[in-house]
């Protein structure tokens, strides 16, 4: 993954001026900060992404521009998750390009299976503590202020009372809020989220939905992969919808017609192993 | 009292051997604790297996020598453990079977050549240990080796304790993820090798390994955790060298089965999870 900055002001800046004019419905889509001289905070060039030959997201091209919040959506298989992964530089691309505006640390990335291991003697607040690395790094302390940045943190995700619990004993839920607290710390300017609220319970999700909303008018931008559609239409001003190719990317609205699902389905996530090598490969 | 601790007053090669065996313990505890912590307390076991031919090669060049036996060992260790970290990094095989295969390979080999050169009696020493024996330099080695422990995990440690909660997010914010990891490796190899000049390479890892099963049934944190081992092992230590003292057992094995018995009494009936506390009703709040 590349991390310098685009050294050309890329076509994106039409498609994203267009993606907020329209998404009148959603609420949040009002601040999204959209001015015309700020770089895109994400630049997908032509990118192929997979393990083995099948590609898993197949030369797909869009601009995400800075302070956006945008769903993305697709069915099982979509590579979503996969697209998540490679911006957040744990996947080379096999095609293409990804360009983040700003380097290692300012993006923050929750994958869809954290690897955290819960029996581990940590409490809550040494984990949501673990986020603000980026001002303590391995030697320096905490002190006052990081301690109170740690509390507020907890206090936002709606964990105060718990700091002291060793996670082994943290429901689903609350383990989540832990993480979103940890995230929050992170200060990135990119936000990627794989699935945060699978196995949440509603009101959960509702305060989670509160912070993320919190993060977009902080002008961070946000990718979140879901399946609510209804929450998708709620909360999120613009859509991604990826089956294996990019569908649609704009306004939520206009990316979540009855038509597009259609084709998002038609896709299927059947690797086909007599398929034909990519024609576009070589270019 | 008194009594019981007399064979430290009046001995010379006693206290000597107390002297190392917490020189051991300073360095080898907090590791296994991060082993335990990692469910890499077989890892521990099969470096262990991996530094025996290292040090007997070592041997076979240059007789009953510190310096050869340590660096032969070190080295031993030391490729056995980056290769087979290399190879669950960048491949599919996950750690413990890549360990598996490269410290098979490493005591085939070692086995190999000591039969090539016929075996000797003082290869005992390697195997067993000579706790009862140690001289100015292996003390002084025992004690450096506790130093740079010390310093080394006490620079390591938060990179060190995400490593083992969150390796992917240690990736994400900082290029530390490979220090915590080799460089732990590099101390637990270092530690064993130390070891092994008390309590043979077939019983160091017991220094490593048992304090720290015992001390997980006594607290909940990783600080306090390496207290509890730390204090453990000294205490098997002492227990199992008047073991040997009085019954005329070997040391090693002596102050090893000593500290399976603060484990399994720490099994039955440690305060956090033990088999006990895990029987007895406790009252509980209203939420």
């Amino acid at each position: 993954m590349s991390l310098s900055v685009p050294h050309t002001a890329r076509a994106g800046a039409a498609k994203s001026a267009a993606s907020n004019a329209g998404a009148g419905t959603a609420p949040a889509a009002s601040s999204a900060p959209d001015a015309p001289g700020r770089a895109p905070a994400l630049t997908l060039d032509d990118v192929t992404l997979g393990y083995g030959r099948h590609p898993a997201v197949h030369h797909v091209s869009a601009t995400f521009a800075a302070g956006s919040l945008t769903a993305i959506v697709g069915p099982n298989g979509a590579g979503k998750s996969t697209l998540l992964k490679a911006v957040a530089g744990e996947l080379a691309p096999m095609t293409g390009t990804i360009r983040t505006a700003t380097g290692r640390g300012a993006t923050a990335y929750m994958p869809q299976l954290a690897e955290i291991d819960r029996t581990f003697p940590v409490s809550v607040r040494e984990v949501v503590a673990m986020g603000l690395w980026k001002r303590i790094g391995a030697f320096r302390r905490l002190g006052p202020s990081g301690a109170r940045m740690v509390d507020e943190a907890i206090a936002r995700v709606g964990l105060t009372g718990l700091e002291k619990r060793p996670i082994g004993t943290l429901s689903g839920g609350q383990m989540q809020r832990t993480l979103f607290a940890r995230l929050a710390l992170q200060d990135a300017a990119l936000i990627l989220l794989d699935e945060p609220f699978t196995g949440v319970d509603r009101r959960t999700v509702d305060d989670l939905l509160g912070v993320i909303a919190g993060w977009h008018r902080e002008g961070r931008t946000i990718l979140a992969v879901l399946h609510d559609f209804d929450e998708v239409r709620r909360h999120f001003p613009d859509a991604f919808l990826l089956a294996r190719d990019l569908v649609a990317h704009g306004p939520t609205a206009t990316v979540l017609t009855p038509a597009n699902l259609e084709r998002a389905r038609a896709v299927g996530e059947a690797v086909d192993d007599g398929a034909p090598l990519c024609r576009r490969a070589a270019a | 009292m008194i009594d019981l601790l007399s064979p430290f007053v009046e001995f010379a090669f006693m206290r000597r051997a107390l002297v190392g065996c917490i020189a051991v313990s300073m360095g080898a505890t907090p590791i296994g604790v991060f082993l335990l912590l990692r469910r890499m307390s077989l890892t521990g076991d099969a470096m262990a297996h991996a530094i025996l031919p290292g040090a007997a090669v070592g041997f076979l060049f240059a007789g009953l020598s510190l310096t050869a036996m340590t660096l032969g060992g070190l080295v031993a260790g030391m490729a056995v453990a980056v290769a087979a970290g290399a190879v669950s990094r960048s491949t599919i095989l996950r750690e413990d079977a890549s360990l598996a295969a490269f410290y098979l390979v490493s005591l085939a080999a070692g086995v190999a050549v000591v039969s090539m050169h016929g075996s000797n009696v003082d290869l005992m020493h390697v195997l067993f240990g000579t706790v009862l024996a140690l001289g100015n330099d292996a003390l002084a080695l025992l004690c450096a080796i506790a130093t740079i422990t010390a310093v080394a995990l006490a620079l390591l440690f938060r990179p060190l304790v995400m490593e083992c909660l969150d390796p992917a997010f240690l990736r994400g914010v900082s290029r530390l993820s490979p220090v915590a990891h080799f460089g732990f490796l590099a101390l637990a190899v270092l530690n064993l090798v130390g070891g092994f000049h008390a309590l043979g390479t077939l019983m160091a890892v017991g220094v490593m390994v048992l304090p720290a099963a015992a001390a997980r049934f006594w607290t909940t944190s990783v600080g306090a955790m390496i207290a509890v081992a730390f204090a453990v092992a000294v205490t098997g230590s002492v227990c199992g060298l008047l073991l040997s003292f009085h019954f005329g057992l070997p040391s090693g094995p002596a102050i090893v089965l000593a500290l399976g018995g603060l484990y399994f009494a720490s099994l039955l009936f440690g305060a956090q999870g033990s088999l006990f506390a895990r029987r007895v009703p406790r009252t509980h709040q209203e939420a």
